[in-house]
């Protein structure tokens, strides 16, 4: 186990999740990315607190507050589907173009 | 963790809970029988009865799983497995006397982090047989999840607060004198209550209601029912034992050893909790979940508040 | 025991790559789903294991509950939830790679390449009390700030995701009683 490791593990779960959220075209399917995403984030963020700083708290608040970004993540996530699906019965990204403007 | 318990404890706790899973069966069993034929005919017919979910057990286990079409075997066999393995993860906090199998500094978040894999076990065991019915069962536990979770967590972080810690041990300790069942009855209610909509037992019932034929568990037959309702059972057992350490001081108590007080206590939130389903009808998720945010929420945080400022000072 | 460190170490980040792979590789959504949340309990897991205990727990807790929920959502805005149906659900997928494939070799070459300082410093005795001290002192203002995103994301979700409001309830001069629900809930107002 060293820092290089983990970091590789978080780069590999932030490719496959970044492979996931511009290539799927269903909005649910992008968000699995985005979470993976995140997911390597924490793993990340984990990491350069246990080797570099582990005596500095604000490591782990970083670490707390990329999990919260998670969970918020999927609830406005899922509301804006549901909503769009509602409105227009969309639930694909392409449909979903307007939202660009 | 200064104490640690003999390797041995990992071998003998699923057995324990096993056995006190099969002991509360009975009793219910009993309860059951008398409530229906009426009390009565001896210790003989008594003993019968609370022998009938044993024989029920043995008589799953010779019977063949049922095949569906289209059926999901993996997650299935993941989501039954996962009730009994949740229970048994969950119960190693659990301290018997006053020292638990493993006594992590986080014990609280990790019993209640396990007993979250119920939710993704029974919402699998209803979606894997593709059978409308009890995938109906499973969405229901996951909406009587949104309304039990919350108030849950509230009142086991109480209990935490209470303690000035998130070790099951010093949880315990903190109850040498007053149990904290007696000054934070609210937070003591909330879990009673979140322990039987936990384990979908008793007035919780609905994911496997009678109005769906036995909602998520309606397909399983043979093994994996035996697997999926047993654990249903130690589930019960683990959630009723673990209001011991949280509420009820754990192991303290005069005269008799700590074990013996641990067993006493987790014996006597069991029968209430048998008890109660006798006297409850089941609770439609639908009626439940308002009251659960606009009652039990705010109850739960003000418990929290008041034990705060209790701590406080 | 570092040894045994080492092999959990290895084995959570297989299961966790793996699980990632397997989400957009599956065409049921519902083991889609579970797969990510496998990927996410790894996570949870080499948190753990990097000395982190309370956020580890927590974040196994989140993400068990975070993925049971999903499941419905993905079940419920997939064409195709069970995968009984196999159909190609991705769009530009050559770029798709291209781009994951260069930011994933840019990170690990920066990765291994990077001239990491060395920390000298020790691990606390219980994280978890740091990040307590952490989150009721100098960092309280964070705290305060993600207890209001929460509350701000409960309330926005349900105003987005709810076709009903107030003057569907109660009529339009927010007087009839009891309201109208298409269910009537528990505490009937």
């Amino acid at each position: 186990m060293s820092l290089e490791a983990f970091a590789v593990l978080a780069a590999a779960l932030f490719g496959v999740g970044l492979h996931g959220a511009l290539g799927q075209r269903s909005v649910v399917m992008l968000m699995m990315g985005l979470e993976l995403m995140l997911g390597g984030v924490v793993v990340g963020a984990a990491a350069v607190r246990h080797y570099l700083t582990p005596d500095v708290a604000e490591g782990q608040v970083l670490v707390l507050l990329v999990v919260t970004a998670m969970a918020v993540e999927m609830a406005v996530g899922f509301a804006v589907v549901t909503a769009l699906f509602r409105a227009r019965d969309v639930d694909t990204t392409d449909l979903a173009a307007e939202l660009r403007r | 963790m200064d104490d640690p318990a003999p390797w041995w404890g990992a071998l003998v706790l699923p057995a324990a809970l096993l056995l006190a899973a099969v002991a509360a069966a009975g009793f219910g069993a009993v309860l059951t029988g008398a409530a229906e034929q009426g009390p009565g005919g001896g210790a003989r017919a008594v003993g019968g009865r609370a022998l009938a979910p044993l024989r029920e057990g043995l008589r799953l286990l010779g019977r063949p799983p049922r095949r569906t079409t289209a059926a999901d075997r993996l997650l299935g066999r993941l989501g039954v497995a996962l009730v009994p393995v949740a229970a048994v993860l969950a119960a190693a906090v659990l301290p018997w006397g006053t020292r638990p199998l493993a006594d992590p500094g986080v014990g609280i978040v990790w019993f209640n982090a396990m007993e979250a894999l119920a939710w993704a076990a029974v919402w699998l065991a209803g979606w894997a047989p593709n059978s409308a019915l009890s995938l109906i069962g499973g969405y229901r536990f996951l909406a009587q999840g949104l309304a039990y979770e919350l108030p849950h967590m509230l009142a086991v972080t109480t209990a935490g607060l209470g303690a000035g810690s998130l070790r099951v041990s010093e949880v315990v300790d903190a109850q040498r004198g007053l149990w904290f069942a007696v000054w934070m009855p609210a937070a003591f209610a909330v879990y009673l209550l979140s322990a039987l909509a936990m384990a979908f037992w008793g007035p919780f019932d609905h994911p496997l209601g009678q109005d769906l034929a036995g909602g998520a568990a309606v397909e399983l037959a043979g093994v994996d029912r035996l697997v999926f309702l047993g654990g249903r059972w130690l589930l019960l057992v683990v959630t009723a034992g673990f209001a011991v350490p949280l509420f009820l001081g754990g192991g303290h108590g005069p005269l008799l050893p700590d074990g013996l007080w641990t067993s006493l206590k987790t014996a006597a939130v069991l029968a209430l909790l048998l008890v109660a389903r006798r006297a409850l009808p089941t609770l439609r998720m639908d009626r439940y979940l308002e009251p659960a945010w606009t009652v039990l929420v705010p109850l739960a945080l003000l418990q929290a508040l008041v034990v705060a400022v209790v701590v406080l000072n | 025991m570092p040894v045994l460190d080492e092999v959990l170490f290895v084995v959570l980040a297989l299961l966790a790559v793996g699980g990632a792979v397997m989400v957009f590789r599956f065409d049921s959504m519902a083991r889609a789903t579970y797969a990510l949340l496998t990927a996410l309990l790894c996570v949870g897991g080499e948190v753990l294991l990097l000395g982190l205990d309370y956020l580890g727990v927590v974040i196994v807790l989140m993400m068990t509950i975070e993925m049971a929920l999903m499941a419905v959502f993905m079940v419920m805005y997939m064409m195709n939830p069970a995968g009984l149906v196999p159909m190609s659900m991705v769009h530009n997928p050559r770029l798709a790679l291209a781009v994951a494939g260069t930011v994933f070799a840019a990170l690990t070459v920066g990765a291994v390449l990077a001239p990491w300082p060395v920390g000298r410093a020790r691990q606390p005795v219980d994280p978890t009390r740091e990040l307590g001290r952490a989150l009721m002192g100098p960092q309280m203002l964070t705290m305060m700030t993600l207890g209001m995103a929460l509350f701000a994301t409960i309330v926005v979700s349900v105003v987005l995701a709810t076709p009903r409001g107030r003057y569907q309830r109660f009529g339009d001069d927010l007087r009839s009683r009891p309201a109208d629900d298409p269910l009537p809930a528990g505490t009937r107002r």
